[in-house]
């Protein structure tokens, strides 16, 4: 399968790509429009800021490339900041804009501590996955929680999760499996 | 609020694990690979690694085990030792490395754990404290500081740390239980996650620590017996800890 890792200029993708080649799939890492549009599956990681991230997206034409899969139908996972910048808006760095997939805003985490750390089960899915995160989704495309607090949204052909599959063991790459196996 | 963490620290120098680690069911118990492996499959929960060489010819050993260790192991881990600036901190992160640990260099410098953080977010950024009589030391806890533990603390999360590694110098290495005292009241006066580190020497004292706090360092207790991590996890829970239920593909 051509499996595409969306590269924003910031960051580790390193540990992305080692799972999907750990599932038999060795993949590209690129901002090129074209890879992105015509990949069968691509990844949208989770690193750096979403500012950076964004102008970087913007900058390449990957963003333009990323709206232009989305509407064909083309099967894509965002990964933590990779899933909030699909939504309208954030409010990190002072408020930036998102691709605006789908309808949503990005917000502050307020309750527990924040950073969050650590390993929370995901419902109604029932499985433990690795989060670390200070911001969070509020989207009307929820499918997934943890405490009240959105943690994936789904809209067409995009799944975004805000817990880091290749970093939670054998739960994580079963999850990316499964989105493979779908795409 | 996220699960109770339990993470086994490896202290690695020019490349090889060392410090106490017994031979259990491993070819190369001198294997940093090797071993995240071992305790990953037995549910740890992270991994730190500390970096006790720390110079400037042990750092391109070090990130050739970053890499091989992102290669591998699907749990999220952090390094340290010898973090001395942004261009030290990138290193580690791209190599695969979820997190890095700023010690001596934050206290030095505390504008670098802000650097680090408006580059990789403050969950990419742990300050490390090794305290003793109530103040912060410094090169592997040989250094006493005049600088008082908590205010530290909170000074380090005000400039971006997104954790806080307390190690109790006067624990570290007895066995005889957590600073309980001490991670209680760092826990209290920050609102960032709290990693609880010195003196594990049994599955109450990690339960103890659990109870105080989000997460507890584990070295000794583990190294004697890689292959005991699993009996560790069950006993903490039968103490009425709920740690992260476990996959199948675990052992």
């Amino acid at each position: 399968m051509n499996v595409v890792v969306v590269d924003y200029g910031a960051g580790n993708t390193r540990s992305v790509r080692a799972a999907l080649s750990h599932l038999g799939h060795e993949s590209v890492v690129t901002s090129g429009a074209t890879e992105i549009r015509d990949a069968e599956f691509v990844v949208l990681p989770g690193v750096g800021s979403a500012s950076s991230a964004m102008t970087h997206l913007n900058e390449t034409g990957a963003a333009s490339a990323l709206r232009q899969r989305f509407g064909d139908d083309g099967a894509t996972l965002g990964i933590c900041l990779g899933m909030q910048l699909a939504l309208t808006h954030s409010e990190e760095d002072g408020g930036v804009d998102g691709l605006g997939l789908m309808s949503g805003e990005v917000v502050r985490l307020r309750e527990g501590r924040v950073p969050r750390l650590g390993w929370s089960i995901v419902e109604p899915w029932g499985e433990a996955y690795y989060f670390a995160h200070s911001y969070a989704a509020q989207s009307e495309f929820s499918v997934a929680s943890v405490d009240g607090v959105t943690v994936a949204v789904r809209q067409g052909s995009f799944l975004g999760v805000q817990f880091h599959p290749e970093k939670s063991g054998p739960a994580g790459l079963a999850f990316l499996e499964q989105c493979l196996s779908r795409a | 609020m996220p699960l109770p963490r339990l993470i086994p620290c490896l202290d690695v120098a020019h490349g090889r694990v060392v410090k106490g680690v017994s031979f259990v069911q491993l070819r190369d118990v001198g294997d940093p690979v090797e071993l995240a492996t071992f305790y990953s499959q037995g549910g740890a929960d992270e991994l730190v690694f500390l970096d006790i060489s720390a110079t400037p010819e042990a750092q391109g050993t070090m990130t050739d085990v970053i890499k091989r260790v992102a290669d591998v192991v699907e749990i999220p881990f952090t390094v340290g030792g010898g973090v001395r600036s942004v261009d030290d901190a990138s290193r580690i992160i791209e190599s695969g490395a979820d997190r890095v640990s700023l010690n001596t260099a934050a206290l030095a410098d505390p504008l670098l754990i802000t650097a680090i953080a408006s580059r990789y977010g403050s969950q990419a950024v742990v300050v490390a404290i090794d305290a003793g009589d109530g103040v912060v030391h410094t090169h592997g806890g040989r250094v006493a500081t005049t600088t008082p533990t908590v205010p530290w603390a909170i000074e380090a999360c005000e400039r971006g740390a997104g954790e806080i590694l307390l190690t109790s110098i006067r624990h570290d290495g007895q066995r005889t239980g957590y600073d309980l005292r001490l991670t209680t009241a760092v826990r209290d006066a920050v609102s960032v996650p709290v990693i609880a580190s010195g003196g594990a020497g049994s599955a109450q004292h990690v339960a103890e620590a659990l109870r105080v706090t989000d997460a507890a360092l584990v070295a000794s207790i583990v190294h004697e017996n890689p292959a005991g991590l699993a009996g560790l996890r069950r006993e903490i829970e039968a103490l009425g800890i709920m740690l992260r239920p476990l996959k199948e593909g675990y052992e």
